[in-house]
């Protein structure tokens, strides 16, 4: 397979979270942060380098807002190029992810970040429809690649 | 201010419950979802119980379940691609006939009044009507490729052959046979949402139809005839239906289902929010700018999204709604 983006810009990756003395207290209930909503996607590989989407800067923590009392989480990904082809499938393992560590109760929102891809709009839309997410995850073949994406190497 | 009172809860299925369907005579409820089952509910004294489970009809998420109006048919639309129908010939439930044809995901199933005419919709962005010669021998009739996108819903006229689809190309768009050739026809298209078009309903007099969206409004369309006193455009004398209506603000995220009461003119929605709210017509509302007040609603009635909302046929105020945490919910509204 040919690959779309030859070289494409690799960042460092971050330092692991830094756990608080609240943290450790059984006691106080933790809501969930941007940081341990990244923490879950980072290790996301890319569908055609041997790469995270942390590395690529798909994915940033400022990018990420939750408002766990309202049991929200927003996501804006960033795709390595504008015409990539692969922006659905990654938006995809993004939301297969987080369906899957994530408490039901949060309702997420994958979409890319404004300006970053030539199809924003509907790839946007696709990811937003919950129906077609869900024939979508029926698809085996589908399926078997998104969870290549999301296995931690 | 009316009240939205909790009825029962019904738990059985297993991952999202995707529709509702009240048998005509309003005894029986069916429930479907991704456990690939169909439910069936009746009352046993005071309490609603699961009478029946229908499976091995289908291999993928049974997305939508319709009765016939006669009520001994029970149509089933599937992601993997079928519809079956199901009937009680030999004293049990038993899927007889699956019809074939959609490229793709089965979205949605809707008897006509009659029950002469059966319609389905698919991803393939087609819209397929199907003639019923007898109870098990199905002819299609039309493959209608009007819409650009995945059709979400089709819903047949209360009493015409009139069939109305909603797609994720944001329309709504109106068939019905040109009686000439027998051909099947677009003889409308509504235009006003912004987004996905999740789904539809007639009210009783055939002449309005209700409609909800991603975009997060309800729009009410009104029908305007050949020769109308209004004075409103027609084309090819066909109808032309208006948006004269708006309803924005109060859903906070995708509305996935509305349903107009037949008896009590009340419309219930089924919101991505987690809330069922109910509107009803001002008394002095006029027929070409009608308005519209919300009533009432249970917030966070679910604990997830809901996805359907239906009114029974039969019992005023009686209201079934389900949900992606897996429960179907009767509710009892007092106005």
């Amino acid at each position: 397979m040919e690959l779309e983006n030859l070289n494409p810009n690799v960042y460092d990756k971050v330092g692991e979270r830094k756990i608080t003395n609240e943290e450790e207290n059984d006691d106080i209930t933790d809501e969930f942060d941007s940081r341990e909503i990244f923490d879950i996607i980072r290790s996301i590989n890319d569908p055609e380098h041997p790469l995270t989407l942390e590395q690529l800067h798909v994915l940033e923590e400022d990018l990420i807002e939750v408002d766990d009392k309202n049991n929200s989480v927003n996501i804006l990904y960033t795709p390595t190029i504008p015409h990539c082809s692969m922006a659905t499938l990654i938006g995809l393992s993004i939301r297969v992810k987080l369906l899957r560590c994530l408490p039901s109760r949060f309702k997420v929102a994958v979409k890319i970040n404004p300006g970053t891809h030539a199809s924003e709009h509907s790839v946007n839309k696709q990811l937003a429809d919950k129906e077609r997410v869900a024939a979508a995850l029926e698809n085996s073949h589908l399926l078997r690649v998104i969870n290549q994406c999301i296995t931690t190497k | 201010m009316g009240k939205l009172e909790h009825v029962q809860t019904l738990t059985k299925h297993v991952g999202r419950v995707w529709n509702v369907c009240w048998h005509p005579k309003g005894e029986f409820l069916a429930s479907c979802g991704e456990d690939k089952t169909i439910r069936i509910w009746a009352k046993d004294g005071n309490r609603w119980v699961n009478k029946a489970i229908l499976t091995d009809g289908h291999k993928r998420t049974i997305r939508e379940v319709a009765w016939s109006p006669c009520g001994k048919l029970l149509a089933s639309a599937s992601f993997d691609g079928t519809t079956s129908i199901w009937d009680k010939k030999s004293g049990e439930f038993e899927c007889n006939t699956t019809l074939e044809g959609h490229e793709n995901e089965v979205k949605s199933v809707s008897w006509s009044k009659s029950g002469q005419l059966l319609s389905t919709c698919s991803r393939d962005k087609s819209v397929w009507v199907w003639e019923v010669a007898d109870e098990e021998e199905f002819e299609c009739a039309a493959v209608l490729n009007a819409h650009t996108q995945d059709v979400k819903k089709v819903v047949w006229h209360p009493f015409e052959d009139i069939l109305a689809s909603a797609s994720y190309d944001n329309t709504i768009k109106l068939f019905k046979e040109d009686k000439s050739d027998n051909d099947w026809i677009c003889v409308g298209t509504l235009e006003s949402h912004e987004s996905t078009v999740w789904s539809i309903c007639f009210d009783k007099t055939g002449t309005r139809l209700a409609s909800c969206s991603d975009d997060k409004t309800i729009k009410i369309w009104q029908e305007y005839k050949p020769n109308n006193p209004e004075g409103v455009p027609t084309i090819n004398n066909e109808s032309t239906w208006k948006c004269v209506c708006t309803l924005s603000g109060y859903h906070t995220r995708t509305i996935y289902d509305i349903s107009w009461c037949h008896l009590t003119g009340l419309i219930a929605t089924a919101c991505g929010d987690d809330t069922v709210r109910i509107f009803k017509e001002d008394e002095n509302s006029d027929l070409n700018s009608p308005t519209f007040s919300f009533v009432s609603s249970n917030e966070k009635c679910h604990n997830e999204d809901v996805n359907c909302v239906r009114w029974n046929p039969m019992i005023p105020g009686l209201l079934a709604s389900c949900s992606d945490n897996a429960d179907v919910k009767l509710w009892n509204f007092n106005e």
